[in-house]
């Protein structure tokens, strides 16, 4: 028996590495991915295009541009001169905000009086535009609240003093609130669930396809054997992955790691039984690698949209999140960012091992039953 | 090129195409599937983040401060606590996302004039939460600040203060700031990336795994007719899907569409031709279906759903990648549609992106075609 697996397991690497471009994209996949989300995903927003409108042209008006431009935050790319540019430059998308400073902005300041100050945001990327807009309301209230102590200090007697709430904030567990701290991690979640869920099922497809299955079937390969020799590859490709992608997050991304690796391991073979079980499924129901592939799909974009990998499980409606308990990804990513993050250990994350383990049970039984009787 | 042949190509593929109606129905399912679940499920709003107090001063103020953070839509009270350990606990299991903590001489240090810290724990492992819930936090302590020093001078100076600046924010085009608004529509052009990825990226590559490429190598079909004969099929079922979208943004999210219907279709069509060849390009290159599944993965969706601007806002990436982005046609491909959905702005604005559309499409058209070879190797 072993040998016959040792030799289909042969087979089967052969089949994957003899083209080079195979070879070349079980590399570069992974590092296309992590590259991707290291720089690509990140939600801080830098940099905001900013017009100005100054009609005012006083030394507060000017102030008020150079706080804009100081916090760093914005970066004023146009000065408008006209009323009807504010719409064309907003309509193209040629600045994302227009800081609009009517004329008597200074002259109200200097008397005392409310001075307005307009901004206009472009709100078509909503996520976007309310951080900006957080960032433009702290801007000009910490501004508003330096002319107020300056007026207070002309006050007769040198003006009041007034206590100010200090607002010390510290980020547990990522410090520099990287978001590649966060998605890094996640990647290792969504590649070997790419891996195995969708290479496993196409290329147990293949065979029925190109019709070599009826020859398979001929050797005295047994199902399991066939099974074992199908899978194994790609799992072993997948845990190359993890330590890949571990590699390039720890070293090039500087991503911490603070808890175990073996653990790390465990929970990846683990979380790989279910994905290659649900992998192993999808074969058996499908003819053609179109419907192997299109099922692959049918089952991981929902798993990775609704896994909390990018989107919070918190904000979604109740429902739904009751559906995510189903979703293996889920456990596996509060396992990969315990490990990664927080350094917790198997004390914390034992109930969602233990889950993984038994759903991966559960999947890769039903799936190898099922397998067995579609070859027969 | 004869037409006639053309249409025999296109039949054949239709036929390939019904004979297996379940990957025609996940075709078609899919994108409503990811359209329902970006539009109800999915979404990067942070609001009711939950919150445990520690308030070891338990003054007036204080329990103002806390009725200001509590009374914002942004924070949801999770429980009071009495020590350094249970704000860890809350915060280690998850419970709480951040905390407050406010020291006991809190009041005493505001009303000597002092500056009077205030801590917030938080959470960091998601970043982006985290970084919006500081803002919220820390543009409430702010306004508590101005109203402090509005009493103080108030009271000093004998005659009602207001605040100095009235600040004004307008939100163009998407008032209420919904992130459905643009979501929506922007996923339009990462579903047809999706289709044309699943759907186009086998179709030649399927003919030389099974051996069915000699036969047709065999037959005077030329190669462009051949390309376009495959891309037909795809083309409908690309549009039927983007009428779905357009369908569910209408009646089902009710995204407001204040531009042009039918430009949306004619660059819908613009840059599906052009998504088609692309798949048909990793199909013919690829030759087997396993590679070009996998490098449909890498080429098509994830760039047009990260590098486009989709989710994240292109100005903060390195700048590698915002050139890397200007070769990503959904970029503009979302410019177009959030142009015409939210900005109901017509071809004079929008030309830029309609013209790199149509240099994509015809560049990736030519490319199929010449990577094509009706030869045996």
């Amino acid at each position: 028996m072993w040998e016959r697996i040792k030799q289909i397991l042969i087979k089967e690497f052969i089949q994957i590495l003899r083209d080079p471009r195979s070879r070349a994209i079980v590399f570069v996949m992974p590092i296309v991915q992590v590259l991707l989300f290291g720089y690509a995903v990140t939600t801080d927003v830098k940099n905001v295009s900013m017009g100005v409108y100054d009609q005012d042209n006083s030394v507060y008006s000017r102030q008020v541009m150079d706080r804009f431009t100081k916090s760093g935050y914005f970066q004023i790319d146009e000065f408008v001169s006209r009323e009807d540019q504010i719409r064309e430059f907003m309509d193209h998308g040629r600045v994302q905000v227009l800081l609009r400073i009517n004329k008597g902005f200074g002259r109200d300041l200097t008397a005392g009086r409310k001075a307005p100050l307009q901004l206009i945001l472009d709100g078509t990327d909503s996520n976007t535009a309310a951080i900006v807009l957080g960032y433009s309301s702290k801007i000009v209230a910490q501004y508003s609240q330096e002319i107020l102590a300056d007026r207070a200090s002309r006050l007769p007697g040198g003006g009041p003093l007034f206590g100010q709430v200090n607002l010390e904030t510290r980020a547990w567990f990522n410090e520099n609130l990287e978001s590649r701290n966060f998605y890094v991690p996640g990647v290792i979640a969504m590649l070997v669930m790419l891996v195995t869920l969708l290479l496993t099922s196409m290329a147990v497809v293949r065979e029925k396809e190109i019709g070599t299955m009826e020859q398979i079937m001929v050797t005295p390969i047994t199902p399991k054997e066939f099974i074992l020799g199908k899978t194994v590859p790609f799992a072993l490709i997948s845990f190359i992955d993890v330590i890949l992608i571990t590699l390039v997050g720890v070293y090039w991304f500087e991503v911490p790691i603070r808890g175990n690796l073996l653990l790390l391991f465990l929970a990846t073979g683990l979380y790989v039984m279910t994905t290659l079980g649900v992998g192993l499924l999808i074969s058996t129901i499908s003819k053609t690698q179109q419907q192997a592939m299109m099922s692959a799909f049918f089952f991981v974009f929902p798993a990775m949209l609704l896994s909390g990998f990018i989107f919070p499980i918190a904000n979604m409606p109740e429902v739904i999140q009751w559906l995510t308990y189903l979703n293996p990804l889920r456990y596996f990513l509060v396992i990969i960012r315990g490990i990664f993050l927080k350094g917790v250990g198997m004390a914390i994350l034992w109930p969602h091992m233990a889950v993984l383990a038994v759903m991966g049970l559960f999947v890769l039984w039903t799936a190898s039953k099922r397998f067995r009787k579609t070859m027969s | 090129m004869k037409l006639m042949r053309t249409w025999a190509m296109a039949r054949k593929e239709f036929i390939h195409i019904f004979r297996d109606p379940r990957s025609l129905g996940m075709g078609i399912a899919m994108p409503m599937i990811l359209l329902i679940l970006f539009g109800y499920a999915l979404t990067l709003d942070v609001d009711k983040v939950p919150m445990v107090i520690w308030d070891q001063n338990r003054s007036q103020v204080s329990r103002e401060l806390v009725s200001r953070f509590l009374g914002s839509r942004y924070f949801s009270l999770q429980g009071l606590v009495n020590n350094y350990r249970e704000v860890e606990e809350a915060i280690d299991s998850r419970r709480a996302l951040a905390s407050l903590i406010i020291p006991p001489d809190f009041s005493g240090r505001l009303a000597s004039g002092h500056k009077a810290p205030l801590q917030l724990i938080i959470d960091g492992s998601d970043s982006n939460t985290a970084t919006i819930a500081m803002g919220y936090a820390e543009g409430i302590t702010m306004r508590f600040n101005q109203d402090i020093a509005l009493k103080e001078i108030q009271r000093q100076g004998g005659r009602a203060v207001e605040t100095p600046i009235d600040f004004q924010p307008r939100v163009w085009f998407n008032a209420d700031l919904e992130s459905r608004n643009y979501i929506i529509p922007g996923l339009i052009a990462v579903i047809m990336m999706v289709i044309a990825a699943l759907l186009t990226s086998l179709t030649v590559a399927r003919e030389w795994e099974q051996g069915t490429m000699e036969q047709l190598i065999s037959t005077p079909v030329k190669a462009p007719e051949l390309i376009l004969g495959k891309l037909f099929p795809y083309f409908c079922i690309g549009m039927f899907d983007v009428l779905l979208a357009v369908l569910m943004g209408e009646f089902l999210f009710h995204v407001p569409l204040r531009g042009n219907v039918a430009l949306i279709f004619g660059m819908a069509a613009i840059f599906l031709i052009g998504t088609l060849s692309l798949g048909l390009f990793i199909s013919i290159v690829a030759k087997s279906q396993l590679l070009a599944s996998q490098i449909a993965m890498v080429a098509t969706f994830l760039p047009s759903f990260l590098l486009s601007g989709l989710a994240y806002p292109i100005r903060s990436m390195p700048v590698v990648l915002q050139g890397v982005s200007y070769f990503i046609p959904a970029r503009y491909f979302i410019t177009l549609l959030k142009g015409i959905y939210l900005k109901g702005v017509g071809p004079r604005i929008l030309a830029g992106e309609a013209i790199f559309l149509v240099i994509f499409s015809l560049l990736m058209f030519i490319l199929a075609n010449k990577k094509f070879k009706k030869k045996l190797v």
